[in-house]
């Protein structure tokens, strides 16, 4: 292992490096069957008859399965449980799975597969989320009542005598679009069905314990009777929860109903036509501005295509009405937010939560108002920022932590010479074809889950009678470094070198159901779980060994794989050895709960969230005034990080996250024409590649956030959601005219990227 | 000729005519059990599966076994020297924090490694557009850049054939000039 304090550290580099990790494609069982789903070419339809017939008695078939297969609940979700793990009533959408077929090949399941027949009587279709709320639109969901999921709104201060105040209004609709994740490796799961009755599932997702729920539900049998195992993961990005966890069910259900291991790998296209995409928004947004540049009342209105199916839309939906006014105090606020169903892909979680899509807005609408007031688009932020004591929209009072966002804000402005950059842009004007531009753009964000559900999380810390250690977490490894990062914690708690540390492979049936990996918590609630658990175990220890030591258990110190008294020490190795002779197992587990938040639905009113992160990116770009193509040339962030863990790790969730930015701003769209998806695979479903990215640099801020037990907040979204914005801006600065839709289509750019070519 | 010979990892191997048209990568993951190669989009867009033919990279998905018959195959498995030791391009992906997921990672050390035996005083820049076809979506390739560059040293010595994985993995390339 190499050296922490210098390099990168990870626990997995080296089984990643070498090819060893093995991931679930990669696992090798005996007597494997193979499934492949089954999709109908509807998108709104009533199923009358799925014939399964043919594929039954193709050779090498052992099993077709429908809804009337599934013992237990067809039906899940974990809001609202309309996700079907087989389309039963309906087909929703053209990612509804009608049945699985399960054969000795995948190739023989996916050539069974074409032969089930689905004879279903079309309905119309909903595509359009406003139409749907119309009220003589067909009900996607006809005992839900309306196509309305969800709402959510805040009311506060008088937005009416706001803009009476203001000097001037503006108004702006933006939209943005479908995202598919597009993590490397696609859905997968093997399920192993063991002697006692118990399922193993081992899969590609990024949440064990709803995977867990799913398949004991669908299967009909106790949470007891499954266990997920953690297997490493070839990304995830908010993408592989109810989808990744409804795959695991319905290889489980194969697995228990045919007794016998097995796999369901999925292909590209499949992953990307069922699996759920990040919510387009409609953001219809009025902003009114004082004489002297305050802002004085927004208004807005926003609409979430939530697709076929609910997922988390109403989790998502509620942070972007939190953070609907991006980090600026509004004393006059009213926001009005809806999640929509309809025929489309389903939509859930992706990297950003809500925040990308309200940022595309916000930073552009300050900027806009910045121009009208006659004051720059930094002077403006300034005026506007949230400070330490500020209130934000939602009557939370932000302190208890550091504020840093006019921290984070300087940092960029300076390093990046922004105020001189900016005298240079173009607006339009050059003499070359090459325009040139800078912006950027600001964020604050809600830690964890904040009040969308309960918050707490578990770890384990195992000393061994030798003076080695297990530690594991409720926290799943996603392929963002938790493991890493919650072992240097241990580490460092504990006084020991990393090396003596191992991971144990989680699994669901040991660490208690410590929620998700998702909302950029896994550093903060593992990493709290971990100290805690350490500092209990360093009670026990120095509880034991105090009289050995010549001191009080309180003056016990943990230094230097050492046990330290006032006058002598103990080594951890001897300590542990002792501990044991004594009948005392130096066994922790420690929870860390969430500190308390509030929230009232009806005014949208509360502590929304136990702390915030505060984050700048700024982007240097050129359009060539021909041919219309955009080029980055150098990108900067500042995020506040509370504490660094593994700082080379952190810089990588910046860059990630950037680079993922630019792609929502520049490039990615998953297309639909009537429901379905046209572009179904990595050649025409765009990310960025190595050339669309410019050089980045990375600023580390770092003020340890006192709720957090380890300091340590987040980065993981914060990185992803403020990048589009700022390369909005910085189009503008180039050229002069504003975008309001994503992604960013430039005049004179061909309208239609051309489907790539593969070079094999 | 009932038998296929090739070279893998330095290995003669010597395959059945029967498992001819058989998919390359999955010959590789399944039969031999190399599952470093992975098989992400099987169209040839992502590079996850890359593998090095006679130092050339080749994203395997839409190959068959019969297409490197005869040929020298290099797959992430013997890059590292047999003690295990990591190939100085693999310890820079390392310390340099290129690898998130590492979903991506065998196929972009691979192609790494054939661009630097080939320009080993590359730029950055260079670096950038060689890696352009394969896809990582964690790290935004600034680390993965970086590593390259790191261990681009290691490559302008001219016994560069002789380093650990060299001997196998490069054992066919005549020594390359400046």
């Amino acid at each position: 292992m190499t050296d922490p304090k210098s390099k990168a550290w990870r626990n997995d580099a080296y089984a990643k490096v070498t090819g060893k990790a093995k991931y679930t494609d990669d696992l090798k069982f005996s007597n494997v069957l193979h499934a492949a789903p089954v999709y109908s070419d509807f998108v709104h339809a009533k199923i009358e008859l799925i014939i399964t017939e043919d594929a039954e008695n193709y050779p090498g078939v052992m099993r077709v399965l429908t809804a009337r297969d599934v013992p237990g609940a067809n039906h899940c979700g974990q809001i609202v449980q309309d996700y079907r793990i087989f389309a039963d009533d309906k087909i929703r959408y053209h990612g509804d799975v009608v049945a699985m077929v399960v054969a000795e090949s995948r190739e023989i399941a996916i050539r069974a597969s074409r032969l089930v027949r689905v004879e279903a009587t079309p309905l119309p279709a909903v595509l359009d989320p406003e139409q749907a709320m119309k009220p003589d639109t067909a009900l996607v969901h006809a005992n839900h009542g309306s196509n309305i999921l969800n709402t959510h709104k805040i009311r506060r201060g008088n937005v009416e005598q706001g803009f009476r105040e203001a000097a001037f209004v503006i108004e702006e609709k933006f939209q943005t679009q479908f995202v598919e994740h597009a993590y490397m490796e696609p859905e997968v799961a093997v399920c192993v069905p063991r002697a006692d009755g118990v399922i193993e599932v081992y899969g590609s997702m990024q949440h064990p314990f709803s995977t867990r729920r799913f398949t004991s539900a669908c299967l009909g049998v106790p949470l007891s009777e499954i266990e997920v195992v953690g297997v490493p993961m070839g990304g995830g990005f908010g993408g592989k929860d109810d989808t990744a966890a409804i795959v695991c069910a319905r290889t489980a259900l194969a697995a228990k109903l045919l007794n016998r291991p097995v796999k369901m790998m999925y292909r590209r296209d499949w992953s990307i036509r069922e699996s759920y995409k990040r919510h387009p928004y409609r953001i219809y947004y009025k902003m009114g501005v004082t004489q002297d540049g305050h802002i004085s009342a927004v208004q807005c209105r926003i609409i979430a295509d939530a697709g076929a199916y609910c997922s988390v839309t109403p989790w998502v939906t509620w942070r972007s009405t939190v953070q609907c006014c991006g980090p600026y105090q509004v004393e006059n606020v009213q926001c009005d937010t809806c999640g929509v169903y309809t025929n489309n892909v389903v939509t859930g979680a992706m990297r950003g939560f809500g925040s990308p899509q309200m940022n595309f807005a916000i930073e552009q609408m300050v900027e806009i108002a910045a121009g009208k007031a006659g004051l720059s688009g930094v002077e403006f932020r300034r005026r506007n920022m949230v400070r330490q004591g500020s209130l934000t929209i939602t009557g939370q009072r932000l302190d208890g932590h550091k504020v840093a966002m006019e921290q984070v804000f300087e940092a960029v402005l300076g390093e990046m010479d922004y105020a001189a950059k900016v005298a240079r842009c173009s607006f339009g004007k050059s003499d070359s074809d090459e325009l040139y531009g800078i912006g950027l753009a600001m964020s604050y964000r809600g830690v964890s889950l904040g009040a969308e559900g309960v918050d707490f999380c578990a770890a384990i810390i195992n000393a061994q009678a030798d003076g080695s250690i297990l530690l594991e977490t409720g926290i799943h490894e996603n392929g963002q470094g938790s493991e890493s990062a919650l072992m240097l914690i241990c580490a460092r708690e504990l006084g020991v070198d990393i090396s003596r540390i191992r991971y144990r492979r989680a699994s669901t049936s040991n660490i208690p159901d410590s929620g998700t990996t998702v909302a950029s918590r896994g550093t903060i609630m593992g990493g709290g779980a971990v100290t805690l658990a350490a500092q209990e175990l360093k009670n026990k220890i120095a509880g034991a060994l105090c009289e050995k030591l010549h001191c009080r258990p309180e003056e016990v110190r943990f230094k230097d794989n050492c046990i330290l008294g006032k006058t002598n020490k103990i080594s951890f190795d001897d300590a542990m050895k002792a501990m044991f002779q004594s009948q005392r197992f130096p066994y922790a587990f420690g929870v860390f709960k969430a500190p308390r938040v509030t929230w009232d639905e009806h005014t949208g009113q509360g502590d929304a969230y136990f702390t915030w992160v505060y984050g700048c990116q700024a982007v240097e770009l050129t359009v060539n005034k021909k041919t219309g193509k955009v080029k980055l040339l150098n990108a900067i962030a500042a995020h506040d990080v509370g504490k660094a863990i593994n700082p080379e790790m952190v810089k990588g969730q910046f860059f990630g996250g950037m680079a993922m930015g630019t792609g929502f701003g520049l490039q990615e769209e998953i297309k639909l024409k009537d429901g379905k998806i046209t572009n179904l695979n990595l050649n025409s479903y765009r990310i960025p590649r190595s050339m669309d990215m410019p050089e980045m640099k990375a600023i580390l801020i770092e003020n340890p956030d006192p709720v957090s037990p380890t300091g340590a907040k987040s980065i993981g979204e914060p990185a992803n959601e403020i990048m589009a914005p700022a390369i909005a801006n910085a189009i503008y600065h180039a050229t002069g005219q504003r975008h309001f839709s994503l992604p960013i289509r430039m005049a004179g750019a061909a309208k239609e990227a051309p489907e790539e070519e593969c070079r094999l | 000729m009932q038998i296929m010979k090739f070279h893998i990892n330095g290995k003669e191997m010597e395959v059945g005519r029967e498992l001819a048209e058989k998919r390359l990568v999955e010959y590789l993951r399944e039969d031999l059990g190399l599952t470093g190669a992975k098989n992400a989009c099987d169209i040839g867009a992502c590079g996850a599966c890359t593998i090095l033919i006679d130092n050339e990279p080749l994203k395997i998905c839409m190959r068959r076994v019969k297409d490197v018959e005869g040929r020298r195959v290099l797959t992430i498995e013997g890059m590292a020297a047999p003690d295990g030791t990591l190939h100085p391009l693999q310890q820079a992906f390392v310390d340099a924090g290129a690898i998130q997921c590492g979903f991506c990672t065998p196929g972009m050390v691979l192609i790494a490694h054939a661009f630097l035996l080939q320009n080993p005083l590359a730029t950055r820049e260079e670096i950038r557009k060689a890696i352009n076809g394969n896809l990582c979506r964690c790290t935004g390739y600034q680390q993965i850049i970086d590593a390259i560059q790191k261990a681009a040293p290691h490559y302008q010595r001219d016994n560069i054939s002789r380093d650990n994985a060299g001997s196998r993995a490069c054992n066919t390339v005549p020594s390359f000039r400046r």
